[in-house]
């Protein structure tokens, strides 16, 4: 005879029948307006918006400034990571106890601060930045760098934890510093590993910085806003295209690179 | 590392790094690219002190404590934190209806035609085409699918739930097929040869091997999904986020606080229940 299909006793019985249970309360508790989604006045709208968006403007002057733009959004991604990497490494070396007797004094409210960093995704730092940064790529860098030196704090502290104890520990025998054991014999053993979480972290934020200009902090997300508040629709329409040539670009990039690395 | 000696053998070895020009190079090949990068997101830190700024950057600051902790507005937020753990869950729901059928289809250990040999030129068109479907639903933002939907449906939920529907579908089916193809494929190609249907070596071939992970996996993006669906109701999407924009627009900053709080505790009670969940699920 085949099990029963529930059982009391079964943990993952329960388990998918609370799951079932949130997901029929969120669709019930949700006034999702499926009756104006599939309604036939609905479907022409988007036929018409769809209509609009396949005339992309290709006037020299706008793809200039698209060019421009997309160089903004880079410079935003890049120069958020850089930040990223030294309040990261900064913040990551408190945050780890690097040997078995290290008292780790501050290893608690460093890691409480790299997790509140890390919890605040970069739309809601750069919306708090701007009030100080002013409306432009500043507040988009900084928001980047906050955000991401969360992350890159974290795997950099646990790479250091994981690193083997090999090295530190021949030169602690001998007495040398804290300071220089972390230079000479950590660093170069997990250097590495960061620069590998540092490049998946910058294609990411490449993709991110094109987002955070929604708020108006700057590259082609601010034109994106810019142009659709203002239903200029061929304008959006090239701005959506060189998002995702750029969103591609990147894509094939760390491909080619990483099959480039491991040949 | 070999030590180079020195002119004179009395000084002892050389101190001169011998990697130094390499070294160099990159040195001031990433400083030349910094400067274009500084001036092109006009990074003047120094405005950020300014005495215009500064004033009602501390003030803004300082509104941070006492975070408001009034029980109207905390029922206020408790409905929109409920709002978009719904739209998470409802989102990841829809896109899993989207998912599935687009991972059965474009899986190569369910083509029949690939059991002797290469497989024929229309599945293997068929399952390019879905890949690059899966691509292109990936690759677009999911903000950007929301301000699009907000355009079309209006402000709320809707968007929030159909742009998280889309993206994840993308994501959750690539990931998908990838998970079917890893495993062993013994199984599933030894009842397709005896004349069992493509569902049936599904449910009995991969689904058993790969279950798993399969939820493990899902379990993480609905984590994920919780963040993007604050995230989205920045755009007017609904939930928390789209309570925090309008809290910030009137610069009511200790409102703000609490729901970082609550969001900081969502985030924290989701990750928690998504390790616990995927612990128990071995």
């Amino acid at each position: 005879m085949p099990p029963p299909l529930f059982a009391a006793r079964c943990k993952a019985c329960w388990f998918v029948f609370g799951l079932v249970c949130l997901t029929v309360a969120s669709f019930w508790s949700l006034d999702l307006k499926w009756a104006q989604f599939f309604s036939v006045d609905a479907a022409g709208r988007m036929g018409k918006f769809i209509g609009e968006l396949l005339v992309p403007e290709t006037s020299s002057k706008f793809l200039t400034k698209l060019v421009w733009a997309a160089l903004e959004t880079l410079a935003m991604s890049a120069l958020g990571t850089l930040l990223a990497v030294i309040l990261g490494l900064a913040l990551a070396v408190p945050a780890s106890k690097t040997h078995l007797d290290d008292p780790a004094r501050w290893r608690g409210l460093s890691r409480a601060v790299l997790n509140m960093l890390r919890s605040i995704p970069e739309l809601v730092w750069a919306a708090l930045l701007l009030i100080s940064a002013g409306l432009g790529p500043l507040a988009g860098t900084l928001a980047l760098a906050l955000h991401t030196s969360g992350v890159l704090g974290r795997l950099f502290a646990e790479s250091i934890e994981n690193a083997g104890a090999g090295p530190s520990f021949a030169l602690r025998c001998r007495g040398i510093s804290e300071a220089k054991i972390f230079w000479y014999a950590t660093l170069p053993q997990i250097l590495p590993q960061l620069v590998s979480y540092t490049l998946y972290r910058w294609e990411n934020n490449i993709r991110a910085a094109a987002v955070l200009g929604v708020v108006g902090a700057g590259g082609l997300g601010q034109m994106l806003a810019f142009h659709m508040g203002l239903f200029q629709m061929g304008e959006t329409s090239s701005i959506l295209l060189a998002m995702l040539v750029l969103v591609a670009l990147v894509d094939a990039l760390s491909f080619t690179s990483r099959r480039w690395m491991a040949a | 590392m070999q030590t180079v000696l020195s002119r004179n053998p009395q000084r002892g070895p050389s101190k001169r790094d011998p990697a130094w020009m390499g070294r160099m190079f990159w040195l001031l090949a990433g400083a030349a690219l910094l400067w274009p990068a500084l001036v092109l997101t006009e990074f003047k830190v120094w405005t950020l002190f300014e005495a215009s700024n500064l004033k009602p950057t501390l003030k803004f600051l300082g509104d941070f404590f006492p975070p408001k902790i009034e029980g109207e507005f905390l029922l206020l937020v408790a409905k929109e934190t409920w709002r978009t753990v719904a739209i998470a869950t409802a989102g990841i729901a829809l896109a899993m209806l989207l998912a599935v059928p687009l991972a059965l289809l474009s899986v190569r250990v369910l083509s029949v035609s690939a059991l002797t040999g290469k497989m024929n030129k229309l599945p293997s068109a068929l399952r390019t085409l879905l890949r690059w479907v899966m691509v292109l639903l990936r690759s677009v933002p999911e903000l950007i699918w929301a301000l699009i939907f907000v355009r079309v449906v209006g402000l709320g939920p809707t968007a929030g739930v159909i742009a998280i529907a889309l993206t994840y579908g993308g994501m959750l089916g690539k990931v998908y097929a990838e998970i079917l193809e890893s495993g062993d494929a013994q199984v599933t190609q030894s009842l397709l040869r005896n004349g069992a249907g493509r569902l049936q070596a599904f449910f009995y071939g991969l689904l058993p091997q790969n279950a798993a992970e399969l939820t493990s996996y899902s379990v993480y993006r609905w984590e994920c999904a919780i963040r993007s669906s604050a995230v989205l109701g920045f755009v007017g999407a609904g939930g928390l986020g789209q309570q925090m924009d309008a809290s910030m627009k009137m610069f009511n900053v200790s409102e703000v606080a609490t729901m970082l709080i609550v969001f900081m505790l969502l985030v924290w009670l989701a990750d928690a229940t998504s390790a616990w969940l995927r612990k128990e699920l071995g």
